[in-house]
């Protein structure tokens, strides 16, 4: 079986290649120089653009680096629990409109309400309903991560096989056997591709949320409101990175968890 | 019919004056009757768009006919899909198992059960691979072992092996007569293929074009185990020609 196409997809799939990654990196140095060359012709104006080595001494500073690490700490809390939440909600609320029309036909126009509402013209209210905490900040979160969630889960319940279906119904299989058996393992992939986008969108809540509500302890979006307010602009550079970072990696560690999950069996992305 | 008569013959299925008229309007089946006993062997042949799949899925109760009566003597059904519907997510071992696990089989006899039906359609040595890494003709098998499991009494096949090429379809069709011969079920076998319902059958049905009726039946007097070499005489091609007339007919 040389030629299954089990063993093509692993090879595809295996370690990457120089092709895959020196064509990024060459990049990310163009952009490197770029910044210096750009920050030596702005002058007086340089702090707009700081030297990658400035950012970079951000991070081993004693006051600020820990400071920076630590707020992403608080943030990365906000952001995991309000995924855990929306991840939760969405996939049973899917559940609940697959299961039962009159739920599906009851809440999702709400589904797509929530969706285009402007989440910035919500957010003082929730501060005003829950406080400028913790839990104000996970709200957010939520309510900006669960749509993707929701939407994926159910089109994939929604996308099962009439035949499967039929298979299962020759059997008299009971409601909780179609949906455990059939129905969530169908889903499996649409729900990983949603947790993949509603974990990027949980990272964008939880500094949204760090801007407006700053009791308790705050994450990384208060530092970069901080030191935007206060032009401590390599401060500014080194917090807005690291929160990108956060993002890349909330991202791909997503990625990684659908491909082992499902990538077996269907080509996750 | 010399092999019939060796077994009981009672009725498995037994269709009267069946009519199905679908809400829109659609007259898919008219005035059918059509029993299928235990030895025997139905073939439906039939236009595209006649009815065949409607009648399998009112013979499995997957549709309730809205005319006429409709007797199945058994609950022990096979039914063999047109695509092979394995779930991708499960190995062919696991998809074998998947109808005694819906039934509530303890784990030691859907193991054992599994285990036969796969030797049964020639795939031992495949059972960790997924259908993804199976050809065609594979899937069917395991498609095949999958019902195998329930030890039908009666097996309804809408076109399994249209959608493969004509040596895999021999191959099949005459490990289908191996299976037929072992385990003395009823088979209600629905296909495009002339020569294959002659190939396979104890009785071929033809029906004409929507809506779908019975419009000929012919008794096929080959006997059973069948010989592969039976296709190339003219006695064969004899009853293929009539078969294919009376299709023509219909069709008009
Ligand atoms: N649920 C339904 N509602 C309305 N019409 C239907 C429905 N199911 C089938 N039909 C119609 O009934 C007729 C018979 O359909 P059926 O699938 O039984 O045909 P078939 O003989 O199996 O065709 P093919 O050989 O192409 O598989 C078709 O005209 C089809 O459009
Ligand atoms: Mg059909």
């Amino acid at each position: 079986m040389a030629d299954s196409p089990e063993l093509v997809t692993r090879r595809r799939r295996g370690r990457p290649r120089v092709s895959t990654w020196a064509p990024p990196i060459a990049l990310l140095a163009l952009i490197v120089g770029i910044a210096y060359v750009a920050n030596a012709l702005l002058g007086k104006r340089a702090f707009l653009l700081p030297r990658p080595d400035q950012v970079f001494a951000v991070y081993v500073s004693p006051k600020n680096g820990p400071a920076i690490f630590e707020s992403l700490l608080h943030t990365t809390e906000v952001a995991l629990v309000g995924l855990a939440i929306a991840i939760a909600l969405g996939v049973l609320w899917a559940i609940a409109m697959n299961t039962a029309k009159w739920v599906e036909r009851t809440t999702l126009p709400y589904a797509i309400i929530l969706q285009s509402i402007p989440i910035l013209a919500v957010v003082p209210l929730i501060g005003f309903w829950f406080g400028y905490d913790f839990v104000a900040r996970v709200i957010v979160c939520v309510l900006i991560a669960l749509f993707p969630m929701t939407s994926n889960t159910l089109f994939g319940l929604q996308s099962v096989d009439r035949s499967h279906k039929e298979l299962f119904r020759l059997q008299g299989a009971s409601r909780w056997t179609v949906l455990t058996k059939l129905e969530l393992p169908t889903a499996l992939p649409a729900i990983f591709a949603g947790a993949r986008i509603s974990a990027g969108l949980s990272v964008v809540g939880a500094i949204v949320g760090d801007f407006f509500f700053q009791r308790g302890t705050p994450g990384i979006g208060a530092l970069i409101s901080k030191f935007g307010a206060r032009l401590q602009s390599p401060e500014l550079f080194a917090s807005i990175l690291v929160a990108s970072l956060f993002g890349v990696v909330v991202y791909l560690f997503f990625q990684w968890l659908g491909r082992r999950a499902v990538g077996k069996w269907y080509d996750f992305g | 019919m010399p092999t019939a008569t060796a077994t009981a013959t009672a009725t498995l299925l037994d269709f009267s004056d069946v009519q199905m008229t679908f809400p829109d309007g659609t007259v898919a089946l008219s005035g059918i009757d059509l029993t299928v006993k235990r030895g025997e062997f139905v073939t439906v042949v039939g236009p595209s768009g006649c009815g065949k799949s409607t009648l399998l899925r009112i013979a499995s109760g997957l549709e309730t006919a809205s005319h006429g009566s409709v007797e199945l003597a058994t609950d022990r059904i096979g039914y063999v899909f047109q695509d092979a519907t394995l779930l991708p997510w499960r190995s062919v071992q696991s998809n074998v198992e998947l109808l005694a696990e819906l039934h509530g089989t303890p784990k030691a006899d859907r193991l054992a059960k599994a285990k036969e039906a796969i030797d049964l359609v020639g795939l031992t040595g495949f059972e960790k691979h997924l259908p993804r890494a199976l050809s065609g003709g594979m899937r069917m098998r395991t498609s095949l072992a999958r019902s195998l499991t329930l030890d039908p009494e009666i097996f309804l096949f809408d076109e399994p092996f249209g959608a493969l090429d004509e040596i895999t379809r021999e191959r099949l069709n005459d490990e289908l007569l191996r299976l037929f011969a072992e385990k003395q079920f009823a088979g209600l076998f629905i296909t495009h293929s002339v020569s294959e319902a002659v190939y396979l059958s104890t009785k071929v049905i033809v029906m004409s074009g929507r809506p779908g009726k019975i419009v000929d039946t012919f008794e096929v007097p080959f006997a059973m185990p069948r010989d592969p070499e039976i296709r190339f005489t003219g006695e064969f091609a004899g009853l293929v020609g009539k078969v294919s007339h009376a299709l023509r007919e219909g069709h008009h």
